[in-house]
């Protein structure tokens, strides 16, 4: 698959970001033994291939939990109580930012902006943006997401 | 004949349901057995409103707002579709002082038309600026551009034509187009918004530019914080190849031009536009030290002419309608109207595109109504996370270039925030040095080091350790930010510490004399605390 991938983009200037992309789009993540692959199809050092994956945030090197939820800590989003609301968020799932849940169902990241500060605060649970997220808006936006296994204890 | 009814297919508005909304619409249609055909157009940016529902009526485009999935019942039982009153309905849109008092230009069609209807875009005036362009001669075009007074939309407000002109003169084999979306400052939307809301008048821009330095290849550098975006500028960008607006020979021009998105990949610094260029190269975004200009040396070490999107944007009607129409807006060297975005604890927030020079307060208090809480408005940032704080007292001041530099703050690319009382100002000051340490590229000192160091001497300062010497070391280290870093975010992350310092000293537990080494206008005197440093220049 990563090879089908840097084949179909590798003719293009500044192929890295495009691959680099495509593999995280598809795997989920960009898994540490695609680097030599990617590295040898564009001519390019493994480290230099490291070197981009480990400058943008985007780029995992790990596979996330079913859901990425992603919460702004911009300044915007902060005026409308974004840092209680990421409180909430980190204790109704028992993880910090950048961790995964024990049950692999969801990853918590944060973002700073999401364009969408005339509804702030704004959150992403999957593909979905939300605006004017109230904690109260969040317990119900989670329990629309299947089974609730996360009940407070 | 079918009703249409208007559902904007903007982020903003979907993150407000209206997704929802239009799926509510056609069922309760199907089951009613209306006919009913659903557009999704733009935002008109009135998101205290959003999902905002438009009808064609008689009487004009009616509208409602804000729906939810639902009122969508009642509202067919009032009758919507023909435009009758109902307890959401805002009347005709155009209509409503929030926008009519606007002046939308660059926005004229955003919210109006279907963003990816070329036909809509072209039966609203879309592609006139280009067709003009095509008649004219590129040092015609440029000069027009220049006339107009156009200042860079980004943040640095650098006039477009003379780096159009630069591009143009630099002889070189090939030369390239690129349009920085990267748009990663807080409070700031306009360009998702033209993205989503009328992709065309972007495509549209970039092309007069190309054609007129003489560029065959584009690039828009597009933030993947945008997915809406993404979608309704690839659709736009395929019709543009279908129709003959991109590609060869575009418009029977003889000229050809080809334009591809480039994602980036979460990495605020990519906004800066040397690190952009990197990023599109498949490099880390780390920021290239100028000279040379991207306009003679830039993507692939080629002559490149980088705008922001509403610059681009604000080209073709800039073209079509002369540059002498442009100008007549604005102030001082700030000719032109400003999408200007407030964001955060604002009643009404969204999308304010009127003449440069409009006064902050009209912004904050007329448009805005003040905060969403209801408290009184303590602070509002002005320019993005690199911008300064004002407190209400200072609002105004009015926003252009000259009048808000005088102030020591930056317009930027005119994302204006607003907080209440709740507010504490020194979280905010280190908040912007933590914001710039997370997203420093990391390539000059000043910014990798200075800002985590500045994360740590305002957490000493607020815990009362060491105040007297640690207000030096923040005043020396602002001091050196400012002068010696590559880049805006190593060179602007004091402005928020400063002011908020200089401005709301209480909040740090200080007083006002603890930071008189601030000046009025934000730069630092040596007058202050009694430092033997030398500041020369000011």
């Amino acid at each position: 698959m990563i090879d089908e991938i840097v084949a179909r983009l590798a003719d293009k200037p500044g192929a890295l970001m495009p691959v680099l992309h495509a593999v995280n789009e598809r795997v989920g993540f960009i898994p540490p033994d695609a680097v030599p692959a990617i590295a040898r199809a564009l001519n390019l050092s493994r480290a230099e291939v490291h070197g981009v994956i480990s400058f943008y945030r985007d780029f995992r090197i790990e596979p996330p939990g079913r859901k990425i939820i992603r919460v702004c800590r911009a300044e915007s989003c902060q005026a409308m109580g974004a840092v209680a609301l990421a409180a909430h968020i980190q204790a109704r799932l028992e993880i910090d930012f950048g961790q995964t849940s024990g049950n692999g169902d969801f990853t918590l990241e944060p973002v700073y902006c999401l364009g969408n500060c005339a509804c702030s605060p704004a959150i992403v649970v999957g593909d979905d943006l939300h605006g004017r997220v109230t904690p109260r808006r969040f317990d119900e936006i989670l329990s629309k997401i299947g089974p609730d296994t996360r009940q407070p204890r | 004949m079918s009703a249409v009814v208007y559902v904007p297919r903007d982020s903003s508005a979907v993150s407000l349901g209206a997704d929802a909304v239009a799926e509510a619409i056609r069922s309760e249609a199907a089951s009613r057995k209306l006919d009913v055909k659903i557009v999704r157009n733009g935002s008109r940016g009135m998101f205290s409103h959003e999902p905002m529902v438009e009808v064609a009526a008689s009487a004009g485009r009616i509208a409602y707002g804000p729906v939810a999935a639902g009122d969508v019942a009642s509202l067919f039982d009032s009758n919507f579709l023909d435009g009758r009153e109902h307890r959401l309905r805002l009347g005709v849109a155009g209509e409503i002082p929030w926008l009519k008092s606007q002046t939308r230009l660059t926005f004229a069609r955003a919210g109006v038309t279907d963003p990816v209807s070329l036909d809509d875009f072209i039966a609203h005036g879309g592609y006139l600026g280009l067709r003009r362009a095509i008649e004219l001669s590129a040092d015609e075009v440029i000069a027009e551009v220049a006339k107009s007074g156009l200042r860079g939309r980004g943040g640095a407000g650098f006039p477009t034509g003379i780096k159009w002109k630069t591009a143009l003169d630099a002889p070189a084999a090939r030369k390239y187009v690129v349009c920085n979306a990267d748009e990663g400052d807080s409070g700031t939307f306009s360009d998702r918004m033209i993205m989503e809301g009328d992709p065309f008048v972007l495509i549209e821009g970039i092309t007069i530019a190309a054609l007129a330095v003489g560029a065959t290849q584009g690039y828009i550098y597009l933030r993947s914080e945008y997915p809406h975006a993404r979608r309704a500028l690839s659709e736009a960008i395929a019709t543009g190849y279908s129709s003959g607006y991109l590609g060869a020979n575009i418009l029977g021009s003889g000229k050809s031009f080809e334009l591809e998105i480039r994602l980036g990949a979460g990495a605020y610094v990519c906004g800066e536009e040397t690190a952009m260029l990197e990023s599109i190269e498949g490099r880390r975004g780390m920021v290239r030290v100028k000279p040379p200009v991207p306009a003679l040396e830039g993507l692939f070490g080629k002559p490149t002419v980088i705008n922001n999107v509403v610059s681009f944007a604000t080209v073709p009607i800039i073209i079509e309608r002369g540059a002498e129409f442009f100008r007549s807006l604005g102030a001082g060297n700030s000719r032109g109207t400003m999408p200007f975005q407030l964001a955060g604890n604002a009643k009404r927030p969204g999308l304010i595109e009127v003449a440069m020079g409009v006064r902050l307060r009209e912004i904050v208090n007329d448009y805005g109504g003040g905060t969403a809480s209801g408290k009184r408005v303590r602070a509002v940032q002005v320019g993005g996370p690199l911008g300064a704080y004002f407190t209400e007292s200072m609002l105004d001041v009015a926003l252009d270039f000259e009048s808000v530099a005088a102030c020591g703050a930056i317009l930027g690319h005119g994302g204006i925030v607003v907080f209440d009382e709740t507010v504490d100002m020194a979280r905010m000051a280190r908040y912007a040095m933590e914001f710039c340490a997370l997203e420093s590229c990391g390539k000059c000192t000043p910014c990798r080091i200075g800002s985590i160091r500045g994360a740590e001497v305002i957490d000493d300062i607020i815990n009362r350790r060491r105040r007297r010497e640690n207000l030096e070391v923040i005043r020396d280290l602002c001091d050196t930010m400012k002068f010696g870093s590559l880049c805006a975010l190593g060179g602007l992350a004091p402005l928020p510490v400063l002011s908020a310092l200089r401005y709301f000293p209480g909040d740090f537990g200080l007083t006002p004399r603890d930071v008189d080494f601030i000046g009025a206008d934000l730069t630092i005197s040596a007058s202050g605390s009694g430092s033997t440093h030398a500041i020369a220049g000011r």
